[in-house]
């Protein structure tokens, strides 16, 4: 006989239909509602207090009022010093993507263009630095650009005078380029990797010269590949500290060493709140950009 | 100029293409394809076709060989300084521009002057039926229209010679054989030389003007669609162009072959006598005979073993004791047709079999 009761099995009604998909997304949302959580906790919350902190008021004794609101802080960030680090920031972190990216173009086009066993290898020698510890490793560039360090000693010895370089901008953009460097390579290789280079050939064909089709098909096609690598690199950039730090000495003051300084020495947390939420607003903006334009692709 | 006129449109001399050691894609062919002609590189999968057009627009360069275009020795030109242009498989066009981007892209390499360029690109995209299209992105568009914006892609450039790889071949059977007609009435109208990669046969004879006939990197044979038919070279020609039932044996006069269960046909051939050879039975010059309905001429007795119902046509497959035979008979009406079981004669023209090397 005919189970006239049973669910499964009967004849769909849209209805049914409906219920079934409800019950689809609801699975879905219970997977991921571990990571869900996770996120609520420990990154939107520190957000929020970071949001209310940088309206709130800084009290004599270096504490924080909550109870006066204002943009105090934020009216802050138009003074001379701080305006000042935030365009040297600004800038050095523009620097460091222009210089992965003209580092790391050629070489992510070379690497997506060799043999899948060449290019594995070649891969893991981008991540090798990963290997090693961040803080470590600007050490080592301290002692790498420090004075009478093997680059001093080098350019010695070819004639060109000692190198002191240490505790200067460039200093700070060569480690930050060290640092990130893989992270434009990453995304140019696998934008560059996924071309059909039967459209290269198909360019040749119609006359173009190979730079040409360099121009018109493989530099379009690899956009997506540029924009989030710049993403990726610019972002950390401009809110590094550890490099700055290590390489920049005292003379450089960037926006992260900036922060770190009015949440630890001078105890103003409402300053070093709103310029984090600036800094947050920047990377948010660029995200943005990037996820309107070409996103999908990512 | 005088020489330029008895000069080939393209002209292969022991062309060889090898990838590493021991893959030999192209085996040191020679052709000659003439101007204005309509010219059909046809074999099974993996017999070279592809890498000989890839070596004529020069995305492939041979291992050895000449290769000339309109008496213009080609070497290791880049494909960018060839006179032809090529109608991709997979259509590749580019997928970030628009429709008239992509048809004007040659001309714009060429230099032509941008107003120019566009107004001969909304041309070629009106030619091919697809004025109203120009602003679209490749992916807006379905699969046969790609397939025509990639020809008028190509031929906006007016190249001397266009290469066409199996471009029908994602389409489906009817737009398919829409865009055979059309591209057969276009290459008259046009006049350039076609170089036409497929491997569905009966697509190689509707539209060439000849035929090569492709296996393992080499020519088996380069005919007309109708000596081609007709008059196969060989066992595999004979097999691969339409259908056919090769029936085995060995040659006794330039008159008579005797099969292999024993029976003497006569048949005409330029065979050596005591050769063993096949000879090729068309399932359509077939006829079928009840058993006491005895034909003149050659025939042989056997089974109806199934019966396949083709709208035009009833398809046999008569088994004899020695081997098994497609029969195809044409439906008509007033006559009935075998059924499985029947024992049958089955007779054939003398004019209507030919006789290749087995
Ligand atoms: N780049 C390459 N490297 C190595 N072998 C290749 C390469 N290109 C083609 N071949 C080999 O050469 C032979 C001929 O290939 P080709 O692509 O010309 O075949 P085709 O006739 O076009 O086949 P299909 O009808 O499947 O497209 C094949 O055996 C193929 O594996
Ligand atoms: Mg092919």
């Amino acid at each position: 006989m005919v189970d006239t009761e049973s669910v499964n099995g009967s004849p769909v009604t849209p209805e049914l239909e409906k219920a079934a998909e409800r019950a689809d997304s609801r699975r879905g949302f219970l997977l991921a509602l571990p990571a869900l959580g996770f996120l609520t906790l420990f990154f939107a919350t520190p957000l929020v207090i970071v949001a209310i902190y940088s309206f709130a008021t800084r009290n004599r004794f270096g504490g924080t009022d909550l109870s006066g609101w204002n943009l105090d802080s934020y009216r802050r960030l138009g003074e001379p010093i701080v305006r000042d680090i935030l365009y040297r920031s600004l800038f050095l972190a523009f620097i460091t993507t222009v210089i992965c990216l003209i580092f790391a173009y050629p070489f992510s086009y070379y690497l997506a263009t060799r043999k899948e066993s060449v290019r594995n290898i070649m891969l893991v020698f981008v991540m090798i630095p990963f290997w090693t510890n961040f803080l470590v490793r600007n050490y080592a560039w301290r002692v790498l650009l420090g004075n009478g360090g093997p680059l001093s000693q080098a350019t010695e010895a070819v004639g060109l005078g000692e190198t002191s370089i240490l505790f200067t901008p460039t200093a700070v953009v060569l480690g930050l380029v060290y640092g990130y460097l893989p992270f434009m390579v990453l995304p140019l290789y696998a934008s560059i990797e996924r071309i059909d280079w039967r459209l290269v050939e198909a360019s040749r064909d119609l006359y173009a010269s190979g730079w040409t089709s360099f121009r018109k098909i493989i530099l379009p096609l690899s956009m997506p590949g540029v924009i989030a690598g710049s993403i990726l690199v610019f972002i950390p950039s401009l809110g590094a500290y550890v490099t700055p730090e290590l390489l920049g000495g005292a003379k450089t003051t960037l926006l992260g060493s900036y922060i770190v300084t009015q949440f630890l020495t001078a105890r103003n947390w409402p300053a070093g709140a709103a310029l984090s939420m600036v800094l947050m607003i920047v990377m948010l903006i660029t995200t943005i950009i990037y996820f309107r334009k070409d996103g999908k692709t990512l | 100029m005088a020489e330029e006129e008895i000069a080939a449109a393209v002209e292969l001399q022991g062309l060889t293409k090898r990838f590493g050691a021991d893959v030999t894609a192209v085996d040191s062919i020679d052709l000659r394809i003439e101007d204005g002609e309509f010219f059909a590189l046809l074999g099974p999968s993996g017999c070279g076709k592809t890498t000989t057009l890839r070596m004529i627009a020069g995305l492939e360069f041979p291992t050895e060989g000449s290769l000339r275009i309109y008496g213009e020795e080609m070497g290791t030109l880049s494909p960018n300084k060839r006179p032809v242009n090529t109608v991709f498989q997979n259509y590749a066009l580019f997928p970030h521009m628009t429709v008239l981007d992509n048809v004007a892209f040659g001309l714009r390499m060429q230099k032509v002057d941008k107003a120019e360029a566009n107004k001969r690109a909304q041309e070629a995209i009106e030619m091919v039926r697809l004025g109203q299209m120009a602003k679209r992105k490749p992916n807006q568009l379905s699969g046969g229209q790609q397939q025509r914006i990639a020809l008028a892609r190509a031929l906006v450039n007016r190249p001397k010679v266009l290469l066409l790889d199996e471009p029908l071949g994602a389409l489906d059977l009817k737009l398919r054989q829409e865009m055979q007609i059309e591209l057969k009435s276009l290459q008259r109208e046009v006049g350039i030389t076609f170089v036409f990669v497929t491997h569905d046969q009966e697509e190689a004879l509707t539209l060439s003007d000849r035929i090569a006939v492709m296996h393992d990197g080499k020519f088996l044979q380069v005919a007309s669609p109708e000596n081609m038919y007709e008059r196969p070279a060989n066992r595999f020609v004979a097999d691969f162009i339409g259908q056919t039932n090769l029936l085995e044996g060995t040659v006794e006069d330039a008159e008579t072959v005797c099969l292999a269960n024993g029976a003497r046909v006569s048949v005409a051939n330029d065979k050596a006598e005591g050769a063993k050879v096949a000879v090729s039975l068309r399932p359509e010059r077939i006829n079928v005979h009840a058993l006491d309905d005895k034909p003149d001429g050659p025939s042989l007795e056997g089974v109806v073993s199934s019966v396949t119902y083709l709208g035009t046509a009833h398809s046999y497959r008569i088994a004899m004791d020695w081997m098994e035979i497609e029969v195809r008979e044409e439906n008509r009406p007033s006559r009935g047709h075998f059924n499985a079981g029947d024992s049958v004669l089955i007779s054939w023209h003398s004019d209507g079999v030919w006789v290749v090397d087995n």
